[in-house]
């Protein structure tokens, strides 16, 4: 490796809520990241300036670059190649990054490299320890919940996934019926830590196959409240917190340890902003550790959608002589392949 | 001019929504309105697996806007996470985009809108069964409930 060239990946992620630029080294050392969010506006252009909140003006990416190459103590001219996320997304977000990707590409003639966002996500965990494979991910975020084999880098097979709402959703959900609020997964998450499993709640499709569904236990949990509410009774909601997690983490940990045993695999990794749920993340660990697995889990601040994953995607794409020309579009959805 | 309609159980739920889909249009544009759990990507299911789209149709709550592939393009929405605010989405868009386009929580988005639609408010009555009111807006959705209730 010491021979070799530095790669430096300059990488752009802006599928969903978050615009966001980051420069990664070689696939695992994050150089710089900048998250739109966090740029201090005013101070950039000393003063209000009231479009800049509009979340569609192209121009304002500028701002999220300059600012990470700054970070970086870097041009142009040291980075090797562009990644950006070209789906799955909202059309007009995703446009954003690509916008700025391609107009990069073509004026610093640099190799554009199209990332699909769950790819990302799992190589999120090479920033944390290089993947080794053969290896099945679990990617559990807000959108999505996918369970996906991989050989070898960048070979994805994706062995199943949810039929209706993701394991994000179902939190933020279920966390809509008790009045936590929206999103409000993350209090689930904390109350399920005070209650304890005294409520029937069934588990979601609890079958041989590798597919998730956890549409019909958001309405368990709803005719369970409005059964409750008709007696008179008061629902315990740390005890309702608890079930409902109980009933995800089984699910979750049974489909991909039985997943893992099937493709006689000893490398878990887990993704997605989910992955910062406190419940999944000790069940995982306590399983891995009995069944001699090793779980490598990315840090809080890749868990969540970031640009600094699509670096680290990006260059195995980029070694690999993956390339998009000008004419790359957003997608809505797309499998990863 | 209001549509009641009783449905037992998931499968009749499809089967309207099947129904409507086989009287589609271009920009035919359906809104749907009800609690959590209440049947509205049931029904998007159904409209779904009548135009012959092969994959799952997962919840699209946190991705806004999920396009499919059919006899026509589906566009379906959910509009909630937006909380009105839907500048800059593009949501428009879709209305003239020559596709069927389901949008859930509408009401949040009433402003945006066009004139003619069909709106579907889905009210829980226990576990299984829900009422439909249905309620079109212009003489082409009119039709449309005519010919399908």
């Amino acid at each position: 490796m010491s021979n070799l060239k530095d790669v430096y990946i300059l990488a752009f992620e802006s599928s969903c809520d978050e615009t966001s630029v980051s420069i990664v080294r070689n696939g695992h050392e994050e150089i710089a990241t900048v998250v739109l969010s966090q740029i201090d506006i005013h101070t950039l252009y000393g003063g209000v300036v009231p479009e800049i909140a509009s979340r569609q003006h192209i121009e304002k990416i500028t701002l999220v670059i300059d600012e990470c190459l700054k970070k970086a103590n870097m041009t142009m001219q040291d980075i090797t190649a562009i990644a950006v996320t070209y789906g799955p997304g909202l059309i007009g977000s995703l446009l954003i990054g690509l916008q700025a990707a391609k107009t990069l590409a073509y004026v610093y003639k640099k190799p554009l490299v199209p990332v699909h966002h769950i790819a990302g996500h799992i190589y999120a965990n090479n920033l944390t320890r290089d993947m080794e494979f053969p290896l099945i991910a679990l990617v559990v975020s807000g959108g999505h919940t996918e369970l996906i084999y991989m050989k070898e880098h960048y070979s994805f097979e994706r062995i199943g996934g949810t039929l209706d709402d993701a394991v994000g959703e179902a939190y933020d959900k279920v966390a809509r019926i008790l009045n936590l609020g929206y999103p409000g997964g993350p209090k689930i998450d904390a109350l399920a830590r005070e209650g304890s499993v005294t409520y029937e709640l069934p588990i979601p499709l609890d079958d041989d196959s590798y597919n998730f569904s956890f549409s019909g236990l958001k309405s368990a949990v709803i005719n369970l409240v409005h059964n409750e509410e008709q007696r008179g009774n008061e629902i315990r909601t740390a005890d309702l917190a608890a079930t409902f997690q109980d009933r995800v983490v089984h699910i979750l940990t049974k489909k991909t340890m039985h997943a893992l045993r099937q493709y006689k695999v000893h490398n878990l990794i887990i993704a997605g902003g989910v992955s910062a749920s406190v419940g999944i993340r000790d069940s995982f660990a306590s399983l891995c550790k009995d069944n001699n697995i090793q779980l490598t889990i990315p840090s809080m601040q890749h868990c969540t959608d970031n640009a600094t994953m699509i670096g680290a995607a990006g260059y195995y794409a980029y070694k690999l002589g993956r390339r998009a020309g000008l004419d790359l579009n957003a997608k809505a959805t797309d499998s990863l392949h | 001019m209001e549509y009641k309609v009783t449905t037992r159980s998931e499968r009749e739920t499809i089967e309207i929504a099947q129904n409507f889909e086989s009287e589609k249009f271009p920009n035919m544009i359906i809104c749907l309105d009800g609690e959590l759990g209440s049947g509205k990507t049931v029904f998007t299911k159904g409209i779904a697996n009548a135009l012959g789209i092969q994959e799952s149709i997962t919840s699209p709550t946190f991705n806004i806007i999920k396009e499919y592939e059919g006899e026509l393009p589906l566009y379906h929405m959910d509009v909630y996470r937006l909380d009105g605010n839907t500048d800059g989405y593009g949501i428009e868009e879709y209305f003239t985009k020559g596709g069927v386009v389901v949008i859930e929580w509408s009401d949040t988005i009433k402003d945006i809108l066009p004139k003619e639609y069909l709106h579907i408010k889905f009210k829980v009555v226990d576990e299984n069964k829900r009422v439909l009111i249905l309620t079109p807006y212009g003489k082409q959705y009119e039709d449309l409930c005519e010919a399908v209730l």
